[in-house]
């Protein structure tokens, strides 16, 4: 059965956020990942993944849930969109370390949830992919992401306008999944 | 990069700027207009229109057409939208085959077979099977530009129902052009056309629509 408060209180977060409230998202996601990554660790175990694997799983999935969050209709439950998503990306990413398997539709919600890795086990995927990106991609990436810098304040360094570094964010992650898709392909 | 700078990087690009149902909404608009602009300057209502109004046969090639575009469209949302139920929408398409079946049987029951072999053939196939993909291009790559907002399981099989809602805007256009309107014209080359933007968007989903 699936917990219906904890479920509008994810959707509550991603109506907020498609309407632009970027700390709504932030909760969104945060709630989300832990899910995640019980359910990666469960499926990579049986394939004797370590933790680590299971964290570039997450990150991957993480990637595709924002990149197609338009595809959710605000006014479904956000329960089935994401146990579909995540469910259809994970068969994709573990298709692409060469895990052949059918991951049944889980209940993302219900899923148990699992902790952070410990610190010091940074994650290889996302790093070896992003130094693939434009120079100035790579860059806006990680002053916003690993600097946590505000987008004005990076805006302001690289002399772009905030509209500027918000497109190109933008445009670095879609291409930062597209050049998971294509990974060892 | 650790999994929660992922998440402050993804939460700084968090307004949605085209929703997947208003992108849609838009590209149909879009990829219609597109196709009136290449009809009305380049092709042109029959002559005999006013006449042909008045006729059930020239009537109801915009009931087949109109169908394709109403079912495929009502389908193709729900392709692209994950942990949406297909419902009725997956025997919806059925509407059009099973209308220009039903059509195709009474014409045979209506007309003698002597005069069979001209009607099926008619005067205009190769312009059909030319115009109906020419009109349906535009509509189809506005389709996919918006699909990939969405998240299609199978990418091949949305973007062969997006050639299907493309076909049946360019059908619908092309059917008020065109002077053959026997249903066995209909369903032959009609058909064909629609075969080939489907396969097109088949292979152009394939491409575009991998997320």
């Amino acid at each position: 059965m699936s917990d219906p408060s904890r479920e509008d209180e994810w959707a509550a977060w991603m109506r907020a956020a498609i309407a632009g409230d970027a700390g709504a998202y932030r909760l969104f996601l945060q709630a989300v990942t832990p899910h995640l990554r019980a359910m990666a660790r469960r499926r990579g175990a049986l394939f004797g993944g370590s933790a680590s694997d299971a964290e570039d799983v997450v990150q991957e999935v993480l990637l595709a849930i924002h990149l197609k969050r338009g595809s959710w209709d605000p006014s479904r439950p956000i329960g089935p969109w994401i146990s579909v998503i995540v469910r259809n990306k994970m068969i994709d990413a573990l298709r692409r370390r060469g895990r052949h398997v059918d991951v049944p539709i889980e209940d993302v919600i219900d899923t148990l949830e699992a902790e952070a890795v410990p610190d010091g086990l940074e994650q290889r995927d996302v790093e070896r992919l992003l130094s693939r990106l434009k120079e100035q991609q790579q860059d806006i990436v990680r002053s916003i992401s690993v600097d946590g810098s505000s987008v004005r304040d990076t805006a302001r360094r690289l002399s772009m306008t905030e509209g500027a570094v918000r497109v190109a964010l933008h445009r670095a992650l879609k291409a930062l999944a597209a050049l998971y898709r294509s990974d060892t392909e | 990069m650790k999994t929660d700078d992922l998440i402050t990087a993804l939460a700084q690009d968090a307004p949605v700027r085209w929703r997947l149902g208003r992108a849609v909404a838009a590209a149909m608009a879009g990829g219609a207009a597109i196709a009136a602009v290449i009809f009305f300057a380049g092709i042109g209502v029959r002559p005999d229109v006013m006449v042909a109004v008045t006729t059930v046969r020239y009537l109801f090639k915009f009931v087949v057409t109109l169908a394709l575009a109403v079912t495929a469209t009502g389908l193709i949302l729900h392709l692209a939208r994950p942990g949406v139920p297909l419902g009725v929408w997956r025997w919806a398409l059925l509407a059009a085959p099973v209308l220009l079946a039903v059509s195709v049987v009474l014409e045979m029951v209506a007309m003698p077979m002597s005069t069979w072999g001209t009607r099926w053939i008619g005067t205009n196939a190769p312009w059909c099977l030319s115009l109906i993909p020419l009109m349906a291009l535009g509509p189809l790559a506005l389709l996919l530009l918006a699909l990939r907002q969405g998240a299609p399981r199978h990418p091949g099989r949305a973007g062969a129902v997006a050639g299907l809602v493309a076909s049946g805007i360019a059908a619908t256009f092309y059917a008020a052009h065109c002077l053959d309107d026997s249903p066995f014209f209909v369903a032959t080359w009609y058909t064909l056309a629609t075969g080939i933007v489907m396969l097109i968007g088949t292979l152009a989903g394939r491409r575009w629509l991998r997320w």
